[in-house]
């Protein structure tokens, strides 16, 4: 994937300081990173840094007024991007259980580490979200499943999420799933380039994925190898495009006097 | 391969003078085979017709009555029998999710209470609820009550849809009156308690839109006294009765690991004895102080779905009682004066409206007033950036929102995870290997509402 190494707007090592893998080894992230990932894939992936997750564009002004004598100073305004915080140890509640179970599982299993599978933890909200490579989502997700200090064995969903452009991987695979067993919920996702949007199914794992990644298939373009039958679902078999994408054109609505037209919502005056 | 349209009417130029049956089975060449099409009654005479040797594929839909929306199924057959079957959705897709990155948090509200209209105070709660989980708010009480009042209510107008739908396309159609009869007295408690029959909008972040009005509490335990003596009736009616039994009993069977792999939640996955409630699991608004039980069943077949919605119906009435007990006076939207509106509405000569005082008091006292009104109303709150997943017990299942902000005014994302459309996945292994008639049974018994499933 020549791909992976391109990320505008992201420096190249990105691996320093908080953006590095979650807790254990901070200070060694390009040995860990070798080890982990050498396993299971191309040289490409190897060395490759986890990029810190960006979710939310950087701000310029106010009202969506660009250009104009601005003399009320909203203009000046700026505000970076949303990246959420990797989570420190302890988690707290079940959050540091369920890591340690995982990497112990994983490290059993033999194929991959967990430091390599998932290179941020987010704790938020009383939420957790594990930021996945994708080349690592099959393993942890049977992992999860099948491991009896783990059971999640029940897949809530996948959905997308994109992000906008601009924004380092904007595209996101997420995953819901539930442990009923222990009465768990672990949020999985995959961030993806818009221009490489190949995300691993989970159809083989969690049936119920099938209809959900055919979904996200529609809306966001993303193409999960593996899934049965990847086909639209909600849009028409001809159409043209996927819907959900922030760059997707919208249209406007024409109004009956005099050929006027009322914008499409995107280009209305916005006042974020 | 021949393929099967039912109900498009018969082709003239097949008419065989013979036969003066206007009605008869008729047959066209096609490329993709001989289409027959067939209007009931004449099922023997297409049988014999293509000797059973060809793969008959029937397109059921997709505007069919037997569904609960626009739902278009594709069956194989051999003889009667189910040999594969297809279903194809998206005829209701509206855009729901997209639209509402172009709204205010409020005004999302709008436009996901359209998803699932028989359950609509049910995805107003969702969102409500993932989008104070983002903004860290907690709902006053008496909007928690207020809350699960209306979705208690709600749920019962759900299943006696799901009860009479179901009847209706089984042929039981005093079932149907019967449930639709019901059902009009949740509508107008609805209507009374919200101001709208569906559609409500009534839940906003933060809590609900107003408070509910004078004598409501009376209205609604009249309603539940009401209820009370006509939901036997479907036992009367529907329980004992042999063809009902026959037409349900081992229909639509769908075992717990089956329900647990496609993600199906709901009366499916209690009716395969597990009782996963998240009202009782993870009690959300207070659920857990009010008394009631979570009706399970083992037989996993459309029968036991039946009884478990009617058993449902009885514990939401419970639940409703309790709720009228615990309303105590208080407010009904948060404190926050950044997040509530500010208008507070009241009945006018005139019908609904803003209330004459705050009128007088923003436009006549207050210039600051104004401009805040204006500022909330049209540019909305902004919502702390973060995503936030959360489920509730819609009456068909795990319903979740899941909503991520960017720190705006409006959401980035906004994905309900409906269960019609998971629960809708499940109808293959329910049908397949049964007969045609069947597929409607356990397709009934999923009660899928297609606003929901397309969105």
């Amino acid at each position: 994937m020549p791909d992976d190494d391109k990320q505008p707007g992201v420096p190249p090592t990105g691996a320093g300081g908080a953006s590095g893998p979650t807790g254990a080894t901070p200070g060694t992230p390009e040995s860990e990173a070798a080890t982990g990932s050498a396993v299971a894939f191309g040289p490409t992936e190897q060395h490759r840094p986890h990029a810190p997750t960006v979710t939310g564009r950087s701000r310029e002004g106010m009202f969506g007024i660009s250009g104009s004598g601005d003399t009320s100073g909203f203009g000046g305004l700026r505000l970076p991007a949303y990246a959420p915080a990797p989570a420190e140890r302890p988690y707290g509640g079940w959050f540091d259980e369920v890591v340690d179970e995982t990497a112990a599982a994983l490290d059993e299993g033999g194929v991959t580490t967990f430091d390599a599978a998932v290179p941020q933890v987010t704790v938020d909200r009383g939420e957790m979200t594990w930021y996945v490579a994708r080349e690592h989502l099959p393993t942890l997700a049977r992992t999860l499943r099948d491991d009896p200090a783990l059971r999640f064995e029940f897949c809530s969903g996948v959905s997308g999420v994109d992000y906008g452009e601009g924004v380092p991987q904007q595209l996101h695979s997420v995953t819901q799933l539930l442990s009923m067993t222990y009465r768990r919920r672990l949020r999985l996702e995959v961030c993806l380039e818009l221009d490489d949007p190949h995300c691993p199914s989970l159809v083989s794992i969690y049936p119920t994925a099938d209809w959900h990644e055919r979904e996200t298939w529609d809306m966001f373009g993303i193409v999960y190898d593996g899934h049965p039958s990847l086909t639209r679902i909600l849009m028409p078999d001809d159409w043209n495009g996927h819907p959900q994408l922030k760059s997707y054109p919208l249209g406007g609505i024409p109004v009956e006097y005099k050929g006027a037209e009322i914008p499409p919502p995107d280009q209305r005056r916005a006042y974020t | 391969m021949s393929t099967l349209e039912p109900g498009l009417g018969t082709d003239p130029t097949v008419a065989d003078p013979a036969t003066p049956d206007p009605y008869a089975a008729s047959s066209r060449e096609t490329t993709e085979g001989t289409v027959y099409t067939v209007t009931g009654g004449d099922w023997d005479e297409l049988l014999s017709e293509t000797t059973g040797d060809e793969r008959i594929v029937i397109n059921m839909g997709p505007q069919h009555p037997s569904t609960h929306g626009v739902l278009r199924l594709v069956l194989e057959i051999a003889g009667e029998t189910v040999t594969d079957c297809r279903l194809v959705i998206g005829y209701l897709h509206t855009g729901i999710e997209k639209n509402c990155e172009y709204r205010t948090w409020t005004q999302g509200v709008t436009f996901v209470t359209r998803c699932d209209y028989l359950a609509p105070l049910f995805t107003e709660t969702a969102y409500c609820m993932s989008t104070e989980r983002l903004l860290g708010i907690e709902v006053p009480t008496r909007a928690q009550v207020i809350r699960v009042l209306l979705m208690e209510i709600n749920r019962i107008g759900s299943h006696l849809v799901a009860l009479a739908t179901g009847g209706m396309e089984l042929g039981a159609l005093t079932g149907m009156t019967n449930g639709f009869r019901e059902r009009e007295e949740v509508l107008h408690l609805l209507e009374f308690l919200t101001g709208l029959r569906m559609n409500h909008a009534f839940i906003r972040p933060g809590g609900v839109v107003q408070d509910l009005p004078e004598g409501a509490e009376k209205r609604i335990l009249e309603f539940c006294d009401v209820m009370d003596g006509r939901l036997p009736g479907f036992h009367q009616l529907l329980t004992g009765n042999a063809i009902w039994q026959q037409r349900l009993v081992g229909i639509g069977y769908l075992p717990l690991d089956g329900c647990l792999s496609l993600g199906v939640t709901g009366p499916i996955l209690r009716s395969a004895g597990l009782a996963w409630d998240l009202r009782k699991i993870d009690p959300y608004l207070g659920y857990d102080q009010y008394e009631f039980e979570v009706p399970t069943d083992n037989a996993a077949d459309s029968f036991a779905r039946y009884k478990l919605r009617v058993e449902e119906m009885h514990q939401s009435l419970r639940i409703i009682r309790q709720c009228v007990e615990a309303l105590e006076p208080g407010p009904v939207m948060v404190e926050d004066a950044k997040i509530a509106w500010p208008a507070k509405l009241s009945i006018g000569a005139d019908g609904m409206g803003n209330s004459l005082e705050h009128v007088r008091k923003i436009m006549g006292q207050s210039m600051e007033s104004l401009i805040h009104h204006f500022k909330l109303v049209t540019e909305g709150f902004k919502v702390p950036p973060g995503q936030a997943y959360v489920p509730i017990e819609s009456p068909r299942g795990e319903l979740g929102a899941h909503l991520v902000s960017d720190g705006g005014t409006r959401p980035l994302r906004v994905h309900l995870r409906d269960p019609s459309f998971v629960n809708l996945q499940a109808a293959p292994a329910m049908c397949e290997g049964g007969m045609v008639s069947d597929v409607i049974a356990a397709l009934a018994s999923l009660d899928p509402v297609m606003g929901g499933c397309d969105r």
